[in-house]
């Protein structure tokens, strides 16, 4: 498993597995705090954006490919919602600087290795679930065009 | 001990039981008080760790109040134990707010209530209304001194119906909807901007009223007053007193939310939270649905 995924998404998923599980939560929220504003030219252009309907709370995802195949994820979320940017900050992370291969290649459960099922609950870490699914039909789309 | 009542507010006094909630002044001056514990409950998780009232312990619904298992609360001991965790007794103040105008925290009071817990209160206007008033917060972890929490059975006859109490109550009283009018005409199966959550049929419960549960709410996040809630549920939605009513909505936390408006502030004495709700009853076998806007005929009287 851990020869397939792409090393920055395996390092963070092993980074979450060491800590006890209560720890998880706190390192979930560091990652919240880490993602990076969206780039300005999608600033006030919501349309460019996906929203993730399996979130609770309102998270839009862009996912770039540029011509060399290359992928960057930018994600927004609220601030009252850190679970939903703790998750989107992982992908952003975790993604971008990937081949679209690679990105389509990461598996559909990765976000139940992390190891915050119990701690979080499996109904939220769905909503992670369809973030990265969107992310890679986003790819599959933009590296077809 | 219970700790006195907040007289300070004229809202509050209009209500059927005016000491149910709080204001932000009255909490912010008792903060630390023996015999008051003040209780976080979010929607989000991890809300509680970007900033809570200091002293203020977490409940969080999906992880603690949840069995793991099944779907159900937990028991009487998992009760005990977490509130004897959360450094809660028997006989203490309870005042819990949380995001999103309270639901979570309505939910937590309601859960609470099944297990009789006695002085359970909300702050009125939940954590949006506490920062906005630039009241204090803290990441600092609060670290309560574990209690001894008596383990007491979870009583659900009164205050929670299941599936087959809201079919025997079809026709024998009102049914109040608390979801979108989106859900209640069966355009769609989950809160706008809510994950789709697994309900196989769009409507609602045949006879039931759409009283959107924010309706309740006041422009500064607080509950509205007790004349404009009476015009809404007694008015409008033409709720009686000796009424024995159902509330639901797609899990059971905007219907708890509604259930404290009307058990606690409207002084309604029968009212039940049928928390399996839309995802139970939209996915059952041969319950009776209607959609459209109507809320339609009880097929069966």
């Amino acid at each position: 498993m851990t020869d397939v995924l792409p090393e920055r998404l395996a390092e963070i998923r092993d980074e979450f597995l060491e800590l006890p599980e209560p720890d998880r939560l706190q390192l979930l929220l560091e990652y919240s705090y880490e993602l990076p504003a969206v780039p300005a030219e999608y600033e006030g252009h919501p349309e460019l954006a996906e929203r993730v309907v399996e979130c609770q709370s309102p998270v839009y995802i862009i996912v770039d490919v540029d011509a060399e195949g290359i992928v960057a994820m930018h994600a927004t979320a609220p601030a009252e919602a850190p679970t939903t940017r703790g998750f989107a900050s992982i992908l952003a992370q975790g993604l971008t600087g990937l081949t679209a291969a690679e990105v389509l290649a990461v598996p559909g459960d990765y976000p139940q290795s992390l190891g915050l099922t119990r701690v979080v609950s499996p109904l939220r870490i769905s909503g992670m679930t369809g973030m990265l699914l969107r992310a890679q039909r986003q790819v599959r789309a933009k590296s077809a065009a | 001990m219970p700790v006195e009542i907040d007289t300070s507010s004229e809202k509050f006094a209009e209500y059927a039981e005016p000491g149910r909630l709080v204001t932000g002044d009255w909490l912010q001056a008792r903060l630390g008080e023996p015999g008051l514990v003040v209780v976080e409950s979010d929607e989000d998780v991890l809300l509680y760790e970007t900033g809570h009232i200091p002293g203020a312990v977490k409940v969080d619904w999906h992880t603690e109040l949840n069995d793991p298992v099944v779907r159900d609360y937990v028991d009487g001991e998992g009760f005990a134990a977490l509130l004897g965790r959360k450094g809660i007794s028997r006989d203490d103040t309870v005042v819990i707010y949380g995001d999103k105008n309270n639901w979570w925290a309505a939910y937590a009071l309601w859960v609470f209530s099944l297990f009789g817990h006695q002085d359970v209160r909300l702050l009125d206007g939940g954590r949006d209304k506490w920062i906005a008033e630039g009241r204090p917060i803290t990441t600092g972890a609060s670290t309560p001194a574990p209690t001894e929490y008596p383990v007491v059975e979870r009583d659900d006859s009164l205050l929670r119906a299941y599936k087959e109490d809201v079919l025997a109550h079809l026709g024998a009283g009102p049914l109040i909807d608390v979801r979108s009018p989106e859900e209640y005409d069966g355009s769609r199966t989950s809160a706008p901007a809510y994950p789709e959550e697994g309900a196989l049929r769009g409507g609602h419960i045949p006879t039931a009223q759409s009283v959107p549960w924010a309706r309740a709410v006041a422009e500064d996040g607080g509950f509205k007053t007790r004349a404009e809630l009476d015009d809404i549920y007694r008015g409008q939605a033409g709720l009686e007193d000796g009424d024995t009513i159902v509330a639901y909505c797609r899990i059971g936390e905007r219907s708890s939310h509604t259930w404290f408006v009307l058990t606690h502030l409207l002084g309604f004495e029968n009212v039940r939270n049928y928390d399996g709700s839309w995802t139970e009853w939209g996915s059952a076998v041969r319950v009776p649905i209607v959609t459209g806007a109507e809320p339609g005929e009880f097929p069966g009287r």
